[in-house]
């Protein structure tokens, strides 16, 4: 029993100690009620930098959370525990949110920047008149491939290559319901926001035929897979492909002319935020046309912001891979809200698909 | 009097713990398991569940915990039981247990290059002339990290089940004339067996619901019901169908209890603590 309660003590003592020196580092930091902004964005997609920057600037102290998924962030959202300021989700979802009473809408006048982006990428179907967001990347999504470790030539300009026998166990997918059936659909002509069963059942037949030369289907591990040359072809985003490439300067990326996915990320302000203004300063510092550019190099992904583009590296941005030009970009679809019926229905079929496998 | 009430004082917070922790949460798994994804009540899930794709995950998944737990045991017995024969068996123990402080995704990401095409075990392979092979993103890989996982939780309450048995027994059995393999079978075996069945429960139950091993080892050509109610919560947001898997998991791991269950009788006190 003593040394039942000398350990108890032992371990108050412990957790009262590092709470202490915990409140004293919280203290150091300045940390205040209303000078904080919570920023909830996607790993690896913003320049840790420009937060000190903006810290600097306005004196407002950035608590960055991240998420790894649209649904993942919405949850999140909907329960409501933390307060989270500003965040970065997907166009499909935005359309969810609204739908859900989860955004707040923006000031434009307390955002000047937003003269900077592109007006290609503004006044978009799922939130005319930016009401409640405003366009931070976009991207697409293709096939990363490395030509050193394929027998063959591919060039992938469509996604039939893909299906090639000679590529047995070779492809690697991510894991996403919507990116892969949306393949499967758009390497049969079909639109990647069907909702016809006959169509969605080509879909799943044409995928289970990809099985063969499926060599795993991950995560955010293709990147790192990719770089070390442990697999040759990736269904992958843009910027992923791009990451891939900094590393690994034999690998190419493709986005398939039947057609593919034009996605695009945007700043939003969620109904949980406690710092409104704070969060209007931060949607206008990411849109000034330095950090922008900055911020762009950094994460790799395409940036709507026209004045930025002129302050970037001409290479980069005159890449057709990651810059298409409109033309390209028409052949490319935005994805739609499908509802909870058809989510649920693309991601029964996946996971058929992925127990097919084995 | 007295005695009584300040017992029933000692049992409150470990009611409120058990009310909280254990009650509530299965209670509320089991409520949303009773709503579509508009909110309706219904017992459509249940439906759902016994359609082909859940049932086949089922199965699957059963079978991908049993090869676990099976060569777990055929590893981890003999272990424990050689461990209980050397003369600094607590240090050797420790040793064997000090992998599983480790972070268990450090542990898996670390796999993915061991496996990797340019990995030490490939290398390996191609030094000795097999040449390299695919070993990642195979049943194979899969088996051998999460039996690597496993191994440790397998082996400790063995271990203590062997090292409590009386040797005195194992002198008699062998003066009486037993052969060593009908000591082990009519002697060791079924006193150490509390043990065994404590290592599979806690061996099998975890991985009937393994994940995140079955996307980064396996490249999730292994999909188990963890995989599903993963899904079902984050990506399809059907948090109805997601708790419907899991109530399913929940009673399977119970009946998995029942079978494992240690009965009380007298003097099988034998590797009841873990």
């Amino acid at each position: 029993m003593k040394e039942i309660i000398r350990a108890a003590v032992a371990v108050i003592a412990v957790s009262a100690l590092l709470i202490y020196i915990n409140s004293q580092l919280g203290k150091t930091s300045g940390s205040a009620g209303n000078d904080t902004i919570t920023v909830y964005n996607w790993g690896e997609y913003l320049d840790p930098e420009l937060l000190d920057r903006f810290t600097e600037e306005t004196g407002i102290r950035v608590i960055y959370e991240t998420f790894d998924s649209n649904e993942a962030m919405m949850t999140k959202v909907e329960q409501g525990g933390t307060s989270y300021d500003v965040a970065m989700p997907s166009e499909y979802m935005i359309e969810k949110m609204k739908e859900e009473d989860l955004l707040v809408p923006l000031d434009h006048s307390k955002i000047p920047n937003l003269k900077n982006i592109d007006p290609y990428f503004l006044d978009l179907p799922f939130d005319p008149g930016n009401e409640f967001s405003v366009p931070y990347f976009w991207g697409t999504v293709g096939i990363a491939f490395n030509p050193d470790l394929l027998e063959e030539d591919f060039d992938f300009t469509s996604w039939e290559d893909l299906w090639s026998p000679e590529l047995r166990q070779q492809v690697i997918l991510v894991d996403s319901a919507r990116e892969v059936m949306g393949m499967g659909l758009n390497s049969l002509g079909y639109s990647l926001n069907s909702t016809d069963n006959a169509e969605l059942d080509a879909a799943s037949a044409k995928l289970d035929e990809l099985t063969p030369n499926v060599k795993a289907i991950i995560g955010d591990e293709i990147v790192e897979m990719m770089r070390r040359n442990e697999a040759a072809i990736a269904l992958t985003w843009s910027g992923q492909a791009l990451d891939m490439m900094y590393v690994n300067e034999s690998i190419d990326f493709a986005v398939p002319e039947e057609g593919s996915n034009l996605w695009f990320d945007n700043m939003i302000i969620p109904k949980t935020a406690a710092n409104v203004d704070g969060a209007h300063q931060f949607i206008n510092f990411m849109l000034d046309a330095e950090v922008a550019a900055q911020n762009a190099d950094w994460v790799g992904y395409s940036t709507p912001n026209a004045a930025a583009l002129e302050l970037m590296d001409p290479e980069v941005t005159g890449d057709e891979r990651f810059y298409p030009d409109e033309e390209i970009r028409g052949r490319l679809e935005v994805y739609r809200n499908l509802g909870p019926e058809m989510t649920g229905e693309y991601n029964e079929r996946f996971l058929r698909f992925k127990m097919g496998m084995n | 009097m007295q005695n009584k009430s300040t017992r029933a004082l000692y049992l409150i917070p470990y009611g409120a713990w058990i009310l909280l922790f254990v009650i509530a949460p299965i209670a509320l798994v089991v409520y949303y398991s009773l709503f579509d994804i508009h909110g309706d009540f219904t017992f459509a899930n249940y439906g759902a569940f016994f359609s082909s794709v859940y049932l086949e995950l089922t199965l699957s998944s059963f079978w991908y915990a049993f090869l676990i737990t099976l060569f777990s045991l055929l590893i981890a017995y003999p272990t424990a039981y050689f461990l209980t024969k050397t003369r600094h068996k607590q240090l050797w123990l420790l040793l064997i247990i000090i992998p599983s402080w480790i972070n268990l995704l450090l542990k898996t990401y670390a796999f993915i290059g061991i496996f990797g095409q340019y990995g030490p075990i490939n290398a390996f392979f191609a030094a000795i002339g097999i040449g390299s092979t695919q070993l990642l993103f195979t049943d194979f890989s899969f088996i051998f990290v999460s039996v690597y996982i496993f191994i440790p939780f397998m082996i400790l309450p063995i271990f203590n089940a062997i090292d409590r048995l009386n040797p005195a027994l194992i002198d008699a059995s062998r003066d009486l004339g037993a052969s060593p393999w009908t000591t082990f079978r009519r002697v060791i075996l079924p006193l150490t067996m509390n043990g065994v069945k404590s290592g599979i429960q806690v061996t099998f139950i975890p991985a009937l619901s393994l994940f995140m091993i079955t996307r980064l080892i396996a490249g999730n050509k292994v999909i188990t019901l963890g995989t599903a109610i993963e899904q079902q919560f984050l990506v399809t947001q059907n948090w109805g169908m997601g708790s419907t898997i899991a109530v399913f998991l929940i009673l399977f791991m119970f009946v998995i209890m029942l079978f494992t269950g240690q009965k009380e009788k007298g003097g099988a006190s034998i590797g009841k603590t873990k």
